[in-house]
């Protein structure tokens, strides 16, 4: 477990990491002595303060490389889209624009787990036959992207109380998790669709993806029944329009069942 | 239509101070000034909004609000969250009351939806919260121009923007995992209000996910800590938010 490549890849770009994690220093090892470290350019004494904190955590092995089987498996996915010549002049450059950050999660999960990273499996795009034509076909190519990033946020989202212990690896969950958000609605749009999820509709997706929307209708958070509050009401706002306004989280186990067809 | 700025810290700089509330109004206005130029926002409004003096928090005859010690206090958070959601909230229920010139249909329903899930947002935190909500915030829209789609439509764009990257930064804070799931399911659809506002301002383009927000090289997207995102959005709320977030989780 390498998790100083994690933070050393946000120190690239944010040179303020240190100081926003700060709380992680709990433990005395941290704060002034973590920023002379890094700004003496130690990565040494970086990463065995690192490893003091966290160790060989299964919990965060495991958690990021199911991270990482779902962006080898949109970043082939969109490699491959991209190779195909089927994505017209219009949608490339937020299809370039998405593989970059998806071959960009990879990278940067592959570099945080080290040695302990998942080798990438080998895919079936067309899901068993579900999908035949995804490399040829522009909308079941479009159809593919929508059911992988709607997928991809609620995958994220079920894994973040597992981290909660491990707060600069949280916030790097959390940091994938909404550019995920920002890709499913744009690629959502681009078929005609809303950005956001209505009640556990699959917004005209074939009957194989259904199980990416279910249980997504909630309109109870946290004990409230949202759409009986009175401003709610009073304002005219639907059910519906309340289950947009939250996305759920799915299981591991229920990600793994969604992307097991895509497995060769 | 030209594009945000090639080069990515120049924005993200900008954004980064913590300083004070002054520097952080500085740097909004900047960072609006900077978008304005660049020709997708607010060229309506900079003139009115490059005095922080004009705009500044603590103004006379409203309330301070005290969020508490943000890092080891969860209801804080949730506050936090809501005076987050209650300007928010307020903004699109004014975009939808006095729509912009030109406004399409399909442009007044996607403000819409988004009006009604910030309201929802709002009266959620209003009602979790219960008895230790803040009280309900005054906003201050005297900068923005409702008539101009451009004005609208960029502080809605930075609106959004600065709620994601505030839930990717208050996650670390949260110490309840119902909370923590509470707020990823939030988070996720302003991400995606974001990416739509982004693509009404940018419809080929890569503002939706651009490289001003998302760090190029890690994919990741940007986070703010409490004091830079209550600092941003001080000159748009009328009374006093303070809120630290300390440096160790308890």
């Amino acid at each position: 477990m390498n998790l100083q490549n994690i933070l050393n890849e946000i120190e690239k770009v944010d040179a303020d990491v240190i100081e926003r994690l700060e709380h992680v220093s709990r433990r005395s090892v941290f704060s002034n002595f973590l920023k002379k470290a890094v700004v003496g350019a130690a990565p040494v004494a970086f990463a065995s303060v690192l490893n003091k904190a966290y160790g060989q955590n299964n919990v965060v092995g495991e958690v990021l490389n199911f991270a990482l089987t779902l962006e080898y498996l949109e970043a082939e996915f969109y490699n491959k889209s991209l190779e195909s010549g089927i994505i017209p002049g219009a949608a490339l450059p937020y299809y370039q624009q998405i593989a970059k950050h998806e071959n960009a999660h990879v990278a940067l999960l592959k570099s945080a787990l080290g040695s302990a990273a998942i080798s990438k499996p080998a895919f079936d795009f067309t899901a068993k036959g579900n999908f035949p034509d995804v490399f040829s076909n522009l909308q079941t190519n479009y159809a593919v992207a929508q059911a992988f990033e709607d997928t991809g946020v609620r995958a994220y989202k079920g894994q973040a109380p597992r981290l909660i212990p491990f707060p600069a690896v949280l916030t790097t969950a959390l940091q994938i998790h909404s550019v995920e958000a920002r890709h499913a609605a744009r690629i959502r749009y681009l078929r005609g669709q809303k950005g956001w999820i209505t009640n556990a509709d699959r917004g005209n997706l074939p009957a194989a993806t259904q199980a990416i929307y279910n249980e997504d209708e909630k309109a109870e958070q946290g004990g409230v029944n949202v759409s009986a509050l009175p401003m709610v009401v009073s304002m005219g706002i639907s059910r519906a329009a309340v289950t947009e306004a939250f996305d759920e989280p799915l299981t591991k186990e229920q990600v793994l069942a969604i992307a097991a067809p895509f497995l060769a | 239509m030209e594009k945000l700025p090639k080069d990515p810290t120049d924005v993200r700089q900008l954004l980064t101070g913590r300083e004070s509330a002054a520097v952080g109004r500085r740097m909004f206005m900047r960072y609006l000034g900077a978008t304005a130029a660049a020709g997708v926002a607010l060229s309506a409004c900079t003139d009115q909004i490059v005095d922080p003096s004009a705009s500044g928090s603590g103004r006379a005859g409203f309330a301070t609000v005290d969020l508490g010690d943000l890092g080891s206090n969860d209801v804080g958070i949730l506050n936090y969250a809501y005076a987050l959601e209650q300007l928010e909230a307020a903004f699109y229920t004014q975009v939808i009351a006095t729509p912009y010139t030109g406004i399409t249909d399909g442009e007044r329903m996607i403000l819409r939806d988004i009006r009604d899930h910030e309201i929802v947002h709002r009266e959620f935190f209003k009602a979790a919260l219960g008895s230790a909500a803040i009280p309900g915030l005054t906003p201050d829209f005297s900068s923005i121009n409702f008539s101009s789609r451009a004005s609208v439509l960029g502080t809605a764009n930075v609106f959004e923007n600065i709620g994601v990257s505030a839930y990717n930064g208050a996650g670390q804070f949260i110490k309840s995992a119902d909370y923590l799931t509470l707020a990823g399911k939030i988070v996720s659809v302003e991400a995606r209000h974001a990416s739509i506002i982004a693509t009404l301002l940018e419809p080929q383009g890569t503002l939706f996910a651009g490289d001003n927000i998302i760090f190029p090289s890690s994919g990741l997207e940007e986070i703010r800590v409490p004091s830079e995102v209550l600092a941003i959005v001080a000159p748009y709320i009328k009374e006093t938010i303070n809120g630290m977030q300390s440096a160790r989780r308890a």
